[in-house]
Parts: structure tokens; C-alpha cells; sequence
């Protein structure tokens, strides 16, 4: 078989010089936005099978954090996790051929949008049953003395989950090097997070004397600026933080099921699109090669992904008759 | 002294904890003097400290903790204190460490070893005593062993060997189902198991795990199958000597050590000359093992089969009283008078 090409097209293919943080962090959130864009167009053609997650709105959580991450660290994910791979470095066209279910994607088509694993990211499908597993690897490094730390990605939908208080008791107990980013978009799927969460969200980790920063931003350098600071706090003092990112969810929870007033999103759009608040530092001429280039990969990307074989029902049945 | 099954698997993990740095014992209550509610776990905190973490009471989490640390390159060993806890940890055995390697294309193993013990007739009542193994049997990536208390020759295949090999070998997760009453018996070899002939067949079928046939010494071809398990097989040999020497009824005895994925061979070669199969085992039985057992060697056998049947456990919770607990566990009078009835 083919070896995949996974990870994200190197900067020497683009047709300008990414000279700064600035730009580059652009760059990505556009890239995850079009991406998801486009999965949500082509989920209405029909070319994907099964459904989707999108973070559209919340881009500048994914970049921000894992920007400031070194190569030997872990990200664990959740069933919202393009956002978190692409912003990883994965390659676009391997996550749109996995959500093909083609033999050449990220998992062969085995996982689908919500099960992706590739180098140190790992994303599952059930609500809070990460937090362990993340924790699991956290201790892992620790042990191994690897100064390796591990970032997992919940929201505030997850706070449900009880297993997710078992790992922070544990997690502070043993002093893991674990970030837990909550990414509050005040949603869980359809349900306000004034009928699903009491208290505050702050107070939860408080209570396992777990270190907690709470940013209300969908500024992508100041996410940044915030959590590198935090993962280089985890990495030297090796113990769990919190980092709570109050963001907002434009799009629906999956594809087509979101029951909130389109006009308030509208107005949250205006104030907190990612997009925009990176745009307007830099210059327009840029800002628009950017847009195009990247448009372009999408497009690219989906094409050839499209075009990638698709698997042989007749080869690969696995159906038992005892 | 001979050796108890709980001996052996202390010595097991033990043994396990020395060869490999990777190997890593979590759970709650295991450090000494202590050492874990029913001391399988004794002394390895004092000899290993580094290796032994003991735990809040968080069997999800913990068991969740092991697969993280398994993916990342470590061989965790999870003592769940009682199996009926072992529910608390299915969303994490099903939905995350048996699913990782299928669902990450291959990418991933995960080898973690999840011991815990079942069974009855302590008087702990309803949520301590069941045996609840069949609800974690035919999880796709997920291996289920319960030891046999042998011996054997130089130790291949006793419980603690038997454990100590999976933790330091396996690539994917496994349940490792223990047995308070087992705990507690002596293990067998040829020295004390007088009456009855124990033989491994496991390589004359390519198995990986210990599979035993246990037959009358020097008596005529058996005409009955029993297939059971874990501490039934200790019950099911009682009831083989008492129809053999009063009922002169023969059987052949087969204990897997592995249940799942399940291994049909064995049994389905001896239902072929006995043509008479019972199945033994503790927990409730409908929808359970004994079920699998018949069904597969049914439709391969087709209705060439005398008779067939299943003895297992009560179907409703286990109660508190002696007697009534008593009474809704298969015993060794219950086998003789099964086996009594099929022929």
C-alpha cells in the first residue's frame, strides 16, 4: 500500500514565507475552518457516511494551545477533534479520506471523524472517558521520566461525567503533568450549560487543588500566550493544570440539529470570530494569498481524497456465520 | 507446604513485577502490610515500591489510568478489590482499551491485565459475591482467562505462572478472573490428584492458553462431557469421582482456561464420541457461557447429540443467608444429579 502522506504540507510548498507567529497561526485557524466548511457542505451531498462534529467558532482554542506544545507531548481529543488534528499538523486530505472510510486515511476508515489517532493524538468518542486515559499517559511519561506532558481537550458538556472527578482526584494526587483544556462554549449539544452545570466550572478543579486559569477569549495569541505559559508550569513543576477557555460554538453540534436563535449567533459572530480578530493584524494583500492558498488545499485535499480507493466490500467481509 | 492458588499468584505477580521494570500493579488496598483485600498483592509494595500504586476507590478511573499508561509503552496490572466492581469499569474495557487497537487501524497495542475475583459462598450477599464474567465475554479485543488450580509440571500453566506469563507478554487488554473459594485450594499435580488423569491438550490444538482434560484413571471410555471452569472445575472433579465410583457413570472433564475469544475444538472432539455435553458454571446462566458453549458445538454437530444441558447459578441476585445463597449455587450434588439425568 501507498505510505500516506499524514502530516500537513510543509511550509516550503507554500508560495510565501510564513514569517511570523501571527501569520501562521491565520493560517491554521483558516485551514481548520474551511475544512470543517467543507465537511459540512459535502455531508449534504452525501459523500460522507455517518456524522460529524464541527468546531467551527472555536478554532483559536486548538491553535493556541497546541502551537505551544513540543514534539514529545500528547494530545488527547474528543469527538470534536478536526480542529485539535489539523491544528496538530495533520494532513487534511487524510482526515477527509477517514471520514470517506478509506483504506489510506488516518485509521483506515476504522475511526471516522471522532477516532483518530496519529504520532502523540489520540481522540475518542465518549464523554469524559479520556480523562483517564490521558491521565494513564501523563503518569506513563512521568514514570518514564520523559518531561513529556499530555493535553486533553474537554468541554463543558463533559463535566457530567463522573470518571472525569475520579482522574482530576488522581491526577492531583500523583502530581501528573496533565493540562486539561475545558473549552466552555456553553453548550452541550443542544442543552445551555445553565441547565447541565451548577456552580463554578473554576471551583470543580479548585476543589482537587488543581491550579485553574479561566481566559474569556477567542483571540488566538492571547489563548497562546496563556497556555504556554501554563505547559511550560506543567512541564517544570510536573504536576495538573487547568486551563478554562470560555469560546463560542457557531455551528450546530453535529450537522443540521441547532435549535439556537441564528440572530444572537450572528451578533457573536461579530466580536468573537477567531478569524477576524487574527485578520485585522495582518495586511490585506497577505491576509488574501493566505485565504486563497488555503482554500485551494482544502479543495485539493478533498479531491484527492475523493479520488483515494475506496475499500471492497466483497475483500473485506468480516461477517461470521457459527 | 503445597502451594494455594492465591500462593501461586502472588508468586505470579511477583515474579512479573521483578523480570520487567514495564510492569506497573494499580489498585486500591494493595499496600502492605495489607497487601489487597484477599493478599494477592501482598509484599510487592515492600519489594517493588515503585511499581505498586494504590489507588482511591476509582474503578473506572484506574482502569481507564492503566489503558493511557499501556498505550504509552508501560504494562499495567489492575486488581479490581471484588468482581462485582468490575461493572464500574466496563465503559472503559469496552469503549477504550478493547477498541483501541481495532478502531487506531493497528497502530496501537494494549496490554493490560485486569485481575479481579469472583464467586460465592463467602455469605457477602447480593453486590460481593457474584460472578459476573459472562457480561465481559465476547467483547471484540478483549481476552477473558480464568486459571485452573494446577500445578502441573514445573509450574507451567499454574494460575501464577499462567499470570505472570499474560502480564508479560500479552498485546491486548485481559481480564484475569480469580475466584475467592479457588484462592483457598491446594494446587493439583499427580501426586495429589490420585483418582483422575489431568492432561494440557492445548498444543494438540494450537492454543495459546492452558486447556485441561481430566479423565478416570484406567477407567472405560467416558460417555459425558462436562465443560466448566475456574472454581466449578474443583466441584465438577468431586462430582466426576462420586459417578464414577457410585453411579459408574464416566466423564470427561474439560476446563478451558481461556473463555474468550472462545475456543470450541476441545469440546466439540470429545461430544463427538460422549455425545452427551453438561456446562457448569456459577453465574446466572441464561444468555451466558454454557449458552455459547452448547450453541456452537450444536451447529456444528448438528442433531447428532443425545442430550445437552446447562447447570449454572440461580437467575436472580445472590442472597445474604447461608442456605438461600447455598441454594442458588450449582454444588457438587447438583452435578451428579445433572449428569444423572442425561444419561
Amino acid at each position: 500500500m501507498e505510505v500516506y502522506p499524514l502530516a500537513f504540507p510543509s511550509q516550503a510548498k507554500w508560495s510565501y514565507q510564513l514569517k511570523d507567529q501571527v501569520l501562521e497561526f491565520y493560517l491554521k485557524l483558516v485551514l481548520i475552518r474551511r475544512f470543517e466548511e467543507k465537511v459540512l457542505s459535502a455531508f449534504k451531498e452525501g459523500v460522507f457516511h455517518g456524522t460529524t462534529h464541527t468546531s467551527i467558532g472555536q478554532e483559536a482554542d486548538a491553535v493556541g494551545v497546541i502551537s505551544q506544545l513540543e514534539q514529545e507531548d500528547i494530545i488527547v481529543s474528543n469527538h470534536r477533534c478536526h480542529g485539535h488534528f489539523l491544528a496538530y499538523g495533520g494532513s487534511p486530505r487524510a482526515l477527509f479520506a477517514e471520514l470517506m472510510g478509506k483504506p489510506v486515511a488516518v485509521c483506515g476508515g476504522r475511526g471516522g471523524s471522532q477516532h483518530l489517532h496519529w504520532r502523540n493524538f489520540y481522540s475518542n468518542g465518549i464523554q469524559g472517558g479520556i480523562m483517564p486515559m490521558a491521565a494513564g499517559m501523563a503518569l506513563a511519561e512521568k514514570t518514564k521520566n520523559s518531561q513529556a506532558i499530555t493535553a486533553v481537550f474537554i468541554g463543558d458538556g463533559t463535566l457530567g461525567q463522573g470518571v472525569v472527578y475520579e482522574t482530576l482526584n488522581m491526577a492531583s494526587l500523583w502530581g501528573l503533568p496533565l493540562l486539561i483544556v475545558l473549552e466552555n462554549n456553553h453548550i452541550a449539544q443542544t442543552t445551555p450549560s445553565e441547565l447541565t452545570v451548577a456552580g463554578k466550572i473554576a471551583d470543580r478543579f479548585k476543589a482537587f487543588d488543581i491550579p485553574v486559569e479561566e481566559i474569556n477569549s477567542s483571540d488566538v495569541m492571547a489563548i497562546s500566550g496563556l497556555a504556554g505559559r501554563l505547559i511550560a508550569d506543567v512541564r517544570h513543576y510536573q504536576r495538573p493544570q487547568a486551563l478554562i477557555v470560555d469560546t463560542v460554538r457557531f455551528g450546530p453540534h453535529s450537522k443540521g440539529d441547532d435549535t439556537r436563535s441564528q440572530e444572537d449567533l450572528q451578533a457573536l459572530m461579530r466580536t468573537r470570530d477567531p478569524l477576524c480578530i487574527q485578520a485585522s493584524r495582518i495586511p490585506r494583500d497577505v491576509r488574501e494569498d493566505v485565504d486563497q492558498e488555503v482554500e485551494a488545499l482544502i479543495e485539493k485535499s478533498y479531491q484527492e481524497a475523493l479520488n483515494d480507493p475506496s475499500y471492497d466490500p466483497a475483500h473485506e467481509a468480516s461477517v461470521t456465520t457459527k | 507446604m503445597t502451594q494455594s492458588v492465591l500462593d501461586s499468584i502472588n508468586a505470579g505477580l511477583h515474579q512479573a513485577l521483578a523480570n520487567n521494570q514495564q510492569v506497573v500493579l494499580i489498585g486500591e488496598d494493595l499496600l502492605d502490610p495489607y497487601g489487597g483485600a484477599f493478599k494477592a498483592s501482598r509484599g510487592l509494595s515492600t519489594v517493588y515500591p515503585s511499581q505498586v500504586i494504590t489507588t482511591p476507590i476509582s474503578e473506572a478511573g484506574i482502569t481507564g489510568i492503566a489503558g493511557g499508561m499501556a498505550l504509552r509503552g508501560l504494562r499495567p496490572v489492575v486488581e479490581i478489590m471484588f468482581g462485582d466492581f468490575l461493572s464500574l469499569a466496563m465503559d472503559q474495557i469496552l469503549n477504550h482499551l478493547a477498541k483501541f487497537a481495532y478502531m487506531y487501524n493497528g497502530q496501537v497495542s494494549v496490554p493490560v491485565v485486569i485481575r479481579t475475583p469472583m464467586g460465592g459462598r463467602r455469605g457477602y450477599g447480593p453486590t460481593h459475591s457474584q460472578t459476573l464474567e459472562k457480561h465481559f465475554l465476547g467483547i471484540p479485543g478483549f481476552r477473558v482467562i480464568a486459571p485452573f488450580q494446577w500445578k502441573g509440571e514445573s509450574q507451567i500453566g499454574s494460575p501464577g505462572q499462567l499470570l505472570s506469563d499474560i502480564i508479560q507478554t500479552t498485546t491486548q487488554p485481559v481480564l484475569f478472573i480469580e475466584n475467592k473459594l479457588q484462592y483457598l485450594l491446594p494446587l493439583l499435580d499427580d501426586n495429589n490428584l490420585v483418582d483422575q488423569d489431568c492432561q494440557d491438550i492445548s498444543s494438540s490444538y494450537q492454543l495459546e492458553n492452558p486447556f485441561y482434560r481430566i479423565k478416570m484413571r484406567g477407567a472405560p471410555e467416558p460417555t459425558v462431557t462436562m465443560a466448566t471452569y475456574g472454581y466449578m472445575s474443583h466441584l465438577a472433579i468431586q462430582a466426576q469421582k462420586e459417578l464414577a465410583f457410585e453411579y459408574e457413570i464416566f466423564c470427561e472433564l474439560l476446563v478451558p482456561t481461556q473463555l474468550a475469544p472462545f475456543e470450541l475444538a476441545p469440546i466439540m472432539q470429545s461430544v463427538k464420541s460422549t455425545r452427551h455435553l453438561l456446562t457448569v458454571e456459577e453465574g446466572a446462566g441464561s444468555l451466558g457461557w454454557g449458552a455459547e458453549v452448547l450453541a456452537q458445538v450444536a451447529s456444528n454437530l448438528g442433531g447428532n447429540f443425545i442430550s445437552a444441558a446447562r447447570l449454572t447459578g440461580a437467575e436472580h441476585p445472590l442472597p445474604a443467608s447461608r442456605q438461600l445463597e447455598e441454594a442458588s449455587l450449582p454444588s457438587v450434588k447438583d452435578i451428579v444429579s445433572a449428569v444423572q439425568k442425561m444419561v
